[in-house]
């Protein structure tokens, strides 16, 4: 090739290069115009199905609302991040970088939820998590600039559960468990409360995501002399575990009680009589019968055809919650400042997530949690009811937030039991 | 100046050509040196990116392209290399640059162990052996919750201070890159060079000419581990984050993949490759999820009408045309 050629082929090569990057449209954003919201959601990947819903929910409340706050419009750009921490780092700058968003929102899997806390924290961008359940985020590794929002702490819900178990007169509980960070946290919750109030855990199981055959956990559950079964799944493992449970003939034997997850709208919506009376707790029932939950779900279900889910529900509030901030500050969410002291200070009334949700000082919501059972609507659906509530559960349950905090994260091999 | 050209004229190659050549270097060179005064920072960031991954994929071509032998393991170097950065700085507190170091010594030591494993193998049975070391490193770090952060990771805070500037680690990761360019040519056209290109095109012959075969191809893949694990150490400031997925398989597929669309056996290649794949990825996800779908497609198009990848295809032109 003569050198003509060459520096042809190459310079054409560098200038296609230089201009195709050069060319998508850097949208500034001015104090005025649109506020732009970045959207993570997994939809693709291990997590799909509940981050479809989780877009659903947090578009319902958007839509409901003409799609503006404070005098001005908003804007949603959704991103994938297929239920992987690497991907959701990269969407996360490029929502930041690239189309300029005013604020993040998003992710379902704690992994994701970490890769992006540690991005925010080196540009301040303000990030919220209504569905991520690390409990780090909010307490040891807590951020300024990350609050969770109409969300949930993986170990806050399980511990009324514990002492409501210890209330019905169950000494001797036995566990089985996802084995990973949020499976760690649901479990530890529940045996450090259990074994603090006097009840004694018997043996704990994990397992590994997808697991298809539960039958060798089971046997040994069947075996250990329980009162209650205390479950951890979520999604397709849960829809799984139900079935076997019953299948296996121990579902008429030992209650089954299980972490929000198990008994999720998403799990029991494709069950039936197997996954009545299982006992649960969370912040939201969709049977609960305070006017903001019975709204909530009748508009859900008449947008989407179905009763709504966590996911759902979470982002539902959390655009509620954003709602309220922006219009006190009267939109002005381009002053980071002035924009988190804001959430921190909103009192949430009329959410399905119960009466009145208030943050406390780590960025984290105190909730009344709901004790629910699974029953059947008067259409057979399958919905949860609830039996008995706890006013102002935050993530520390009744201890000291310092001295908390000092004990190790929950882990496989610290689980918070007393001997 | 005249020194260089009466050096290049000395050479076999007419000195018209030579001279075209270092032209079109310099002026290749000073554009990519120019680029942060032209582009924002996200678009510097996915320079950056680009890059990088680059580096990982002139290393799958040392082996794959010149040696003869196609690895799926080098996306598991080069994570190994990025958690051992990221690690060493979290837990001891390691400026960076003995971190950088230590990263690149433990994939260049990964490398070596992998190589004595699979040096007597060739072609697909190669091919199978390095996917299924790779795999174990992968499960390695997915498992050992402790060390690794399991399934979270490991977040690095290697993006404060004199890194939070893009630019600047731009010009680092450019200056390397050429570096570890100028420096794999060199290894390529060296007599070590050609004789693993013998070894690619037979090895029954140079083994009967007494060439030490199995040794040439312990040596290569140690090299190309050790320009993975620069390419992983320079990842780990760029993405400050770390998880089992940087060290999956399809990071090493992914690394053949734009080794193979640039034109394996020709290292310039590996740029072009990993601009179209991560310049494809960008565009096209702004419309669908389902970017893998036009990927794969480019990639059937690229594999009937140009085999020898892009780059290779040009030179191909190039000669007929002359």
């Amino acid at each position: 090739m003569n050198r003509r050629d060459f520096l042809k082929t190459s310079s054409s090569t560098a200038a296609l290069a230089v201009g195709t990057v050069a060319m998508p449209a850097v949208l500034r954003a001015q104090a005025g115009g649109p506020i732009k919201i970045g959207l993570l959601s997994p939809l693709t990947g291990v997590l799909a199905a509940g981050g479809k819903e989780l877009v659903e929910g947090f578009e319902l409340w958007w839509e409901q609302k003409n799609k503006e706050v404070a005098g001005r419009k908003v804007e949603i750009v959704v991103e994938d991040d297929a239920s992987n921490p690497d991907t959701a780092l990269q969407k996360a700058r490029r929502l930041v970088e690239q189309a300029n968003v005013h604020f993040l929102i998003g992710n379902i899997l704690a992994n994701t939820g970490l890769a992006v806390a540690n991005y925010v924290k080196g540009n301040g961008v303000p990030y919220f998590i209504p569905v991520i359940a690390a409990d780090e985020l909010t307490q040891r590794a807590r951020l300024p600039n990350v609050l969770r929002i109409a969300g949930y702490t993986g170990s806050q819900m399980t511990r009324p559960l514990a002492d409501w178990c210890y209330k019905q007169g169950y000494r001797k509980v036995a566990t089985i468990s996802q084995d990973y960070t949020y499976g760690h946290e649901m479990t530890g919750g529940f045996c450090q409360t259990f074994s603090e109030a006097g009840g004694k855990i018997l043996q704990q199981f994990w397992h590994p995501l997808a697991t298809a055959d539960f039958s060798p956990y089971l046997g040994q559950l069947a075996n250990l002399g329980a009162d209650a079964i205390f479950a951890m799944e979520t999604g397709a493992d849960s829809t799984r575990f139900i079935q076997q449970y019953k299948n296996f003939g121990l579902k008429e034997k030992i209650p089954l009680v299980g972490a929000m997850n198990l008994a999720d709208q998403s799990v029991i919506r494709t069950l039936g009589d197997e996954a009545l009376d299982i006992v649960s707790c969370h912040s939201f029932a969709e049977g609960a019968t305070d006017d903001g939950t019975k709204a909530f779900v009748a508009e859900y279900e008449k947008r989407y055809q179905k009763l709504p889910s966590v996911f759902g529900t979470n982002h539902y509030a959390g655009g509620m919650w954003l709602t309220e901030a922006i219009t006190k500050i009267g939109g002005k969410v381009e002053d980071r400042d002035v924009f988190l002291k804001a959430v921190r200070e909103v009192e949430l009334k009329g959410s399905p997530l119960g009466p009145v949700v208030k943050m406390d000082a780590y960025g984290h919501p105190v909730y009344t949690a709901f004790i629910r059972k699974v029953a059947k609507r008067s259409d057979g659906k399958l919905w949860n009811v609830v039996v008995t509530s706890y006013p102002n559960v935050s993530q520390f349950w009744t201890y000291d937030p310092e001295t908390y905090m000092k004990q190790p994260p929950y882990s496989r091999t610290f689980q918070g039991i007393k001997s | 100046m005249t020194q260089a050209v009466n050096a290049l004229a000395r050479s076999d190659a007419p000195v018209g050509r030579s001279v075209g050549k270092f032209a079109a270097m310099t002026v290749v060179v000073v554009g990519l040196a120019i680029l942060p005064l032209l582009l924002s920072s996200y678009q510097l960031a996915l320079a950056t990116q680009i890059l990088i991954f680059a580096m990982l994929a002139m290393s799958v071509d040392v082996l794959a392209g010149y040696a003869g032998r196609t690895p799926l393991c080098h996306g598991a170097i080069f994570g190994a290399s990025t958690y051992v950065v990221i690690y060493a700085s979290n837990e001891y507190g390691l400026p960076l640059p003995p971190a950088l170091l230590l990263g690149v010594l433990a994939a260049t030591a990964l490398a070596t162990v992998f190589a004595l494993l699979a040096v007597r193998t060739a072609g697909v049975y190669f091919l199978l052996l390095t996917l299924a070391l790779g795999l174990v490193i992968w499960g390695v770090c997915l498992r050992w919750t402790h060390v690794t952060g399991g399934e979270n990771g490991l977040r690095g805070h290697l993006r404060e201070g004199l890194f939070a500037d893009i630019r600047l680690l731009y010009f680092v990761v450019l200056t390397v890159s050429l570096a570890t360019y100028w420096a794999m040519h060199r290894f390529v056209s060296s007599p070590f060079g050609l004789t693993l290109r013998g070894i690619k095109d037979s090895e029954s012959r140079m083994a009967s000419l007494g060439y030490n075969v199995p040794l040439h191809v312990f040596v290569a893949f140690t090299v190309s581990g050790f320009f993975a694990g620069i390419a992983g150490a320079l990842y780990a400031i760029f993405n400050n984050f770390v998880s089992p997925s940087t060290i999956a398989l399809a990071q090493s597929v992914q690394g053949l993949l734009m080794a193979i669309v640039g034109g394996v056996g020709t290292l310039l290649g590996s740029y072009v490759g990993a601009t179209v794949i991560i310049l494809l990825e960008q565009f096209v996800s702004a419309y669908t999820e389902r970017w893998l779908m036009v990927l794969g497609a480019v990639f059937v198009l690229i594999m009937i009408f140009a085999p020898e990848g892009i780059v290779g295809k040009i030179r191909a032109l190039a000669k007929r045309s002359n």
